[in-house]
């Protein structure tokens, strides 16, 4: 088989999912100039951002192509370790109102 | 096995097969990358949970960075997408090709860079500074960390080039180096939305 064609392949199957990111980048842009809240603004950006890491980690990083058990392996944790991220965080901001008076 | 099986094959043959079926190198880099998420998660969940929770935050971003920002975006994308193409070509042997491609992955991550350290010193020209206060403080940190990631990832793929085009190194190493610039590529798609379009003066 000719390589160069392999090559040149790739590039294509690919771009509707460059082209995807790209959209999606945009959208967020186009949200950052509506009037939204800083909160619902941040939630809204996340998702789509989420979205985007989710299609970059499947097809640029081929993770939809290895074993499942890689998959499993990885990813699951990684989430649960940032959402108990985000319980320590909040705690912190907690305790920083807890602090006994003159520290 | 028998003895003389081990003293002809080696210790490796007693080995267990990969339970993912992928080379060692690999699995390290994806668990680089696993800790490496995790660093820039802490850091962002608290740069978000300071952003929400400070009223007068300083929004100094105008259009003219918001291109910027715009165009620093569809570089990297860019990038991986040629980065796709070196690991694909060096798969295939093509490494002409490969080179190619890897030179424009090259050239697509001194671009960022550069569009970058611009970003940065026109927020120095405005006395924005890693020292003027929160938002100059998380800023320059995360974005110093991530540029500190392209840098690096600039370092790593003009070094697998030159030695892959010596065929000191193998297609192997070019998709290990890959998954590294796609790691950089993926976290700039939350620094972008929470670092730079939370903060567009209105």
């Amino acid at each position: 088989m000719d390589s160069t064609k392999i090559s040149g392949n790739v590039i294509r199957k690919y771009l509707p999912v460059y082209f995807v990111l790209l959209g999606i980048f945009l959208v967020e842009v186009f949200l950052a100039f509506r009037d939204f809240s800083t909160s619902s603004l941040v939630l809204m950006l996340l998702f789509l951002a989420v979205c985007s890491a989710g299609l970059g980690l499947m097809y640029f990083m081929h993770l939809n192509q290895e074993r499942r058990g890689l998959f499993l392996t990885l990813i699951p944790v990684t989430i649960f370790v940032l959402l108990m991220m985000n319980m320590f965080w909040t705690d912190a901001v907690r305790l920083l109102h807890m602090r006994p008076p003159g520290e | 096995m028998s003895e003389s099986q081990i003293a002809g094959q080696g210790h490796g043959a007693l080995l267990e097969e990969s339970p993912y079926a992928i080379p060692s190198r690999k699995f390290t880099m994806w668990l680089f990358i696993i800790s490496d998420s995790v660093t820039f998660g802490a850091i962002l969940f608290a740069y978000g949970y300071l952003r929400v929770a400070t009223p007068n935050w300083q929004r100094p971003f105008e259009s003219a960075s918001v291109i910027n920002v715009v165009l620093m975006t569809f570089v990297l994308i860019t990038s991986s997408l040629t980065m796709l193409g070196a690991v694909d070509a060096s798969k295939a042997g093509d490494k002409p090709k490969a080179m190619r491609f890897l030179y424009s992955t090259i050239f697509l991550g001194i671009i960022f860079a550069a569009l970058h350290i611009r970003e940065w010193f026109q927020l120095f020209g405005r006395n924005i500074t890693i020292g003027s206060g929160t938002f100059g403080q998380t800023f320059f940190t995360i974005t110093g960390l991530h540029l500190l990631h392209v840098i690096c990832g600039v370092i790593g793929l003009l070094a697998v080039s030159s030695l892959y085009s010596r065929n000191q190194l193998t297609p192997g190493h070019v998709e290990t180096t890959g998954l590294y610039w796609h790691f950089v590529d993926l976290v700039w798609m939350f620094v972008v939305p929470l670092v730079y379009l939370t903060n567009i003066a209105h």
